[in-house]
């Protein structure tokens, strides 16, 4: 190459000068970007099975709490066995996530497994929630944990970090290990309204934050001197749920009112539901819908079986 | 001549469009970020508490930082001597042997592994142990450590092991040919040589480590409100797990989403410093060599 230096130099120069304009492109197409209104928290963990359907357009994308979740993926999956034509995903990312994802139309149907908020309806005020099952929320510790029993109170304290040892509540003079949601999270929601508000505590700043029902039953199931807080739903053998005031979790307990915790699941549509929508959740509300619901250990809204 | 120059354009373009990347997503993370660290100023990085839940919230990241530096420290402390002992044993010791191949590939395969999975691993596996050994949670800065180091490991083992390569054969010769044992000849001559290499292939291991998230974040134990260490038994958050358990339920808009952005400002301004750190002891070398 002739004249290398002087050529050089050029090349740098112009080199750098290409990065300032597409540094500047970039924040100019970024900043158009950075509207408020638009909401794309959720679009990479929103799964979105596209595949093309003759006909009708049965192509629905679901999205929310991970204790709908369950309900609702097992509910697609015998649905789509009656009618092949439709193509149901479902994701489990949280109540305010689905909310959000329904509100902003990133998905068609959100799962929210708490009451809507009012800075919700204001923001979204065409948001269409629909009963679909009840829950409770059992409160979990390790299988070998010889504790079985605590009162309302005994949990919010534990959770709030003032009972601190397994020896004030008849247990191992070992310390407790507190568990709890992330905030947002629906259960975490029922749980501070149903067992920390009416004793006017919040939850410990030390507890650890696992994100998921499956995290915290993961997290319990390894952890001989932890307790949390999960879905009646996600009950099962590797926890032992406690009773509360003498009180077993269990659905008829529930449905009498003697067990202190009950809260609503939904799914939520963006205005009325279109006919895919409707026929769906129509499904969810039948008595196979409802038998699913009981199936997986949560509340049906009517007896079923 | 033509093909010549619409290759150059083609490649530049490529080229470019890396650069574009960078700059896009470095722009829109300091237009987010920025108004906060506005805001909040130093209080942002100095404050002790993180409670972006309370009226007013508290955006404090000092025991996130903390938390961040005590468990990719510990990482490479760990990794660092295993891992350039593994490269001297590989570049000196090993021959050309089946063994060595063998090795060699292992350590690539330990690249090709999923941090979701190392964490998961580290969630079942290790925590457990941990807690037993030493009582308390498991979930700790030494869990987060620990599988940090595994990751950490074979960057640090495949740089390291090539720049002790890269020391001309010419220098053990004469270090053999004066008396020197294989060991002092390394100790004295090959190490020194490969010093700078070496160091970087180090501090490349520590910006890997503090930008890590999935594995991280599951052996944490991520308490509701952090607070700073007092030992590596003690549960942390770390920036990366700070952004994820909150990306999903902050309001678009709000301070709190902007604060995650402005932790994103402080990741990329930190692995920034790292990396040039790096390049520049790299750079510092090829210059000493007089290439």
């Amino acid at each position: 190459m002739s004249g290398g230096a002087a050529s050089g130099r050029t090349v740098i120069a112009a080199l750098a000068a290409v990065a300032v304009a597409m540094f500047l492109a970039g924040y100019f197409v970024a900043s158009s970007f950075a509207s408020p209104s638009i909401s794309r928290t959720n679009v990479k963990t929103v799964t979105t099975t596209i595949v093309e359907t003759a006909g009708l357009n049965a192509r629905l994308n679901v999205a929310g709490s991970t204790t709908v979740a369950p309900i609702v993926e097992e509910a697609a999956r015998r649905f789509s066995e009656l009618h092949p034509e439709f193509r149901i995903s479902v994701a489990a990312i949280g109540s305010g996530p689905g909310i959000k994802a329904v509100g902003s139309g990133e998905v068609d149907i959100g799962m929210a497994s708490r009451d809507l908020k009012e800075e919700e309806f204001e923001r979204w005020p065409d948001l269409k929630p629909f009963r679909i099952a009840m829950d409770s929320i059992a409160i979990v510790v390790h299988p070998s944990n010889p504790v079985n029993e605590l009162t309302l109170e005994q949990v919010a304290k534990i959770f709030a970090g003032e009972i601190r040892n397994w020896k004030e509540v008849g247990g191992p003079d070992k310390p407790i290990h507190v568990i709890t949601r992330e905030k947002g999270s629906g259960t975490r929601d029922c749980f501070e309204h149903a067992v920390m508000k009416p004793f006017g505590k919040e939850v410990s700043a030390e507890a650890m934050v696992q994100q998921g029902n499956p995290k915290v039953r993961a997290a319990v199931a390894n952890d001989p001197l932890s307790i949390g807080y999960i879905s009646l739903g996600f009950v099962d053998e590797t926890v032992k749920s406690l009773r509360i005031d003498g009180v077993e979790p269990r659905i008829e307990n529930v449905l009498k009112g003697t067990y202190p915790i009950k809260r609503n699941l939904y799914v939520v549509t963006k205005g009325d539901p279109d006919p895919a929508e409707l026929m769906f959740i129509g499904y969810l509300l039948s008595a196979e819908g409802q038998k699913i619901v009981e199936e997986l250990g949560y509340i049906p809204l009517y007896p079923v079986s | 001549m033509k093909t010549d120059d619409a290759v150059k354009i083609l490649t530049f373009l490529c080229a470019g469009s890396s650069i574009l990347v960078v700059f896009l997503i470095f722009g829109y993370t300091l237009l987010e970020g920025l108004p906060f660290l506005a805001k909040y100023g130093l209080s942002f990085l100095t404050g002790l508490y993180w409670k972006p839940y309370t009226d007013p919230p508290q955006f404090g990241l000092l025991p996130t930082v903390i938390g961040t530096l005590s468990v990719s420290g510990l990482a490479i402390l760990l990794a660092a001597p295993m891992g350039v002992l593994a490269a001297i044993y590989l570049a000196e010791y090993s021959g050309s042997g089946l063994l060595k191949s063998f090795i060699e590939s292992a350590t690539q395969l330990l690249v090709g592994i999923p941090s979701v999975v190392l964490g998961f691993v580290g969630l079942v596996f290790l925590v457990p142990i941990l807690a037993k050994t030493f009582g308390g949670w498991g979930f700790s800065i030494l869990a987060g450590g620990i599988v940090l180091a595994v990751m950490t490991l074979p960057h640090v083992i495949c740089i390291s092991s090539d720049a002790i390569k890269a020391v001309p054969r010419d220098y053990r010769y004469a270090s053999l040919a004066l008396g020197a044992s294989k060991w002092q000849t390394i100790r004295r001559v090959v190490l020194p040589a490969a010093k700078s290499g070496i160091l970087a292939s180090i501090i490349l291991g520590l910006g890997n480590a503090i930008g890590e998230t999935m594995a991280v974040l599951m052996v944490v134990g991520n308490p509701e409100v952090p607070y700073i260490p007092t030992s590596i038994l003690d549960r942390v958050r770390v920036l990366t797990s700070t952004i994820v358990i909150e990306f999903n339920y902050a309001v678009w808009g709000s301070d709190q989403m902007r604060a995650l952005f402005a932790i994103g400002v402080v990741l990329f301004i930190i692995t920034a410093v790292v990396n040039l750190l790096a390049f520049h002891i790299l750079g510092g070398r090829i210059r000493a060599k007089g290439i």
